[in-house]
C-alpha cells in the first residue's frame, strides 16, 4: 500500500500528461457549431447584386452547398477568395454567399475584381442571419445539405487542404446520405 | 514631455476601448440594469473566449448585448435568454454549464478534492495517534535477535 502512495504523483502526472497532450495542436477558437443537425434559421434578406430580389431559407435546399460568411473588412476573406473561385470553377461546387455587416457598395467591387464564386449572395448588412447561425468570426463556411440541415461549420479560411481533408468527406456523406 | 507621451497615449486608448463596451442601454429600474448585467456577466463570449459579454469589445458580443437587452424587454426570462444565445453559440457561452450527465465531473471535482483532502488529513491523524499511543511491541523472536547483537557487540568491544 505505502510502496503504491509514492508512485501516486507520478501517476498523477502521467494522467494530467496525457490530458494536457491531447489538447496541444487544437485551436480553441474553434467552436463547434450548435447548429449541426439544425436547418438553417428562417431568414428574409435582399440579393447582394439586385436590393429588390429577396432571398429565404428555401435558397439553400434542394442540393448540398457551401455558405461562405465573408465581407470586405475581412482580411482572411481575401485570403480565401482565389480557393473559394477554384473550388467553383474547377470543381464546380455550389457556393452561397453570405455577405455579412459589410457594405454593398464595397461588396460589389470586391465581386466585380476578384471575381464572383457565388451561385447567390445573401446581403446580411446588420448581420442578422450571421447571429442567428452562431457566426462569431468571418470567414466562416457550412456544409448545408440537400434538406437544408446545417451539417458542418468551418471557422476560418478555406483553402485546398481544409477542402480536401475536411469539406469534400463531409460533402461526399451528405450527399450519399441525403 | 515626450517621456510621458507613451503613458499618455496608453490613457486615451484605454477609455477609447471602455467607451465601445459601455453601449447605451435605457432601463426602467435600477434593477432591471442589475439583471442586465448579472446577465451580461454570466455569458461567455465566443469570440474572445476568456472575457464575458460585458467585458468584451469584440462586435459579436455587443450583438449578444442587444439581443439581451431586445428579449428582456420583450418579457423573456434569464434561462430563456441564456437557451436562445446558447441555440445559436452553443454552450459554450454558459460560464455557468448545466448539470447532467457530461458536466457532473466539473460540478463535482470541488466536492471530491475536499473529501479527499479530508479523507488525507483523517488518515494522518488516526495513523500518528497510534504510533504515539502504541510503542510497537517485539515478538519473542526479535527480542532474542536484539539481545543476541547487543551481546556480540559487547564482546567486540572488550576484545
Amino acid at each position: 500500500m505505502k510502496r503504491f502512495l509514492l508512485f501516486l504523483p507520478l501517476l498523477v502526472a502521467l494522467i494530467l500528461g496525457v490530458v494536457l497532450f491531447a489538447g496541444i495542436g487544437k485551436d480553441p477558437t474553434k467552436l463547434e457549431s450548435a447548429l449541426i443537425g439544425k436547418p438553417v434559421p428562417a431568414f428574409n434578406l435582399a440579393d447582394l447584386h439586385d436590393p429588390d430580389v429577396k432571398l429565404d431559407q428555401g435558397l439553400l435546399k434542394g442540393k448540398v452547398q457551401l455558405l461562405n460568411v465573408w465581407g470586405t473588412w475581412c482580411p482572411s476573406c481575401r485570403d480565401e477568395h482565389g480557393d473559394l473561385m477554384w473550388l467553383a470553377r474547377e470543381k464546380g461546387v455550389s457556393i452561397i454567399g453570405l455577405n455579412y455587416k459589410d457594405d454593398r457598395a464595397d461588396a460589389l467591387v470586391w465581386l466585380d475584381r476578384l471575381g464572383d464564386p457565388y451561385q447567390t449572395t445573401i446581403y446580411d448588412p446588420k448581420g442578422t442571419l450571421g447571429f442567428d447561425m452562431g457566426v462569431y468570426g468571418a470567414p466562416e463556411t457550412f456544409v448545408i445539405d440537400a434538406s437544408g440541415v446545417v451539417r458542418y461549420r468551418h471557422v476560418g479560411v478555406v483553402n485546398e487542404k481544409v477542402w480536401e481533408e475536411t469539406l469534400l468527406p463531409v460533402i461526399n456523406d451528405a450527399r450519399e446520405n441525403g | 514631455m515626450f517621456r510621458f507621451l507613451p503613458a499618455l497615449l496608453f490613457v486615451l486608448f484605454s477609455g477609447a476601448a471602455m467607451a465601445e463596451v459601455a453601449d447605451v442601454y435605457e432601463f426602467d429600474s435600477v434593477d432591471e440594469e442589475m439583471r442586465f448585467q448579472n446577465l451580461a456577466e454570466e455569458l461567455r463570449c465566443p469570440k474572445c473566449q476568456n472575457q464575458n459579454i460585458a467585458d468584451s469589445a469584440a462586435p459579436i458580443s455587443k450583438d449578444m448585448r442587444a439581443e439581451v437587452y431586445r428579449m428582456m424587454r420583450g418579457g423573456a426570462s434569464n434561462e430563456e435568454i441564456v437557451s436562445a444565445l446558447e441555440a445559436r453559440f452553443g454552450e459554450f457561452i454558459r460560464y455557468k454549464p448545466k448539470v447532467e450527465k457530461r458536466t457532473i465531473l466539473l460540478w463535482a471535482t470541488p466536492a471530491i478534492a475536499v473529501i479527499g483532502g479530508l479523507l488525507v488529513v483523517a488518515g494522518v491523524v488516526v495513523r500518528s495517534r497510534r504510533g504515539s499511543s502504541q510503542a510497537p511491541a517485539l515478538t519473542a523472536e526479535e527480542k532474542a535477535r536484539v539481545e543476541k547483537i547487543l551481546a556480540e557487540n559487547d564482546q567486540d568491544k572488550s576484545a
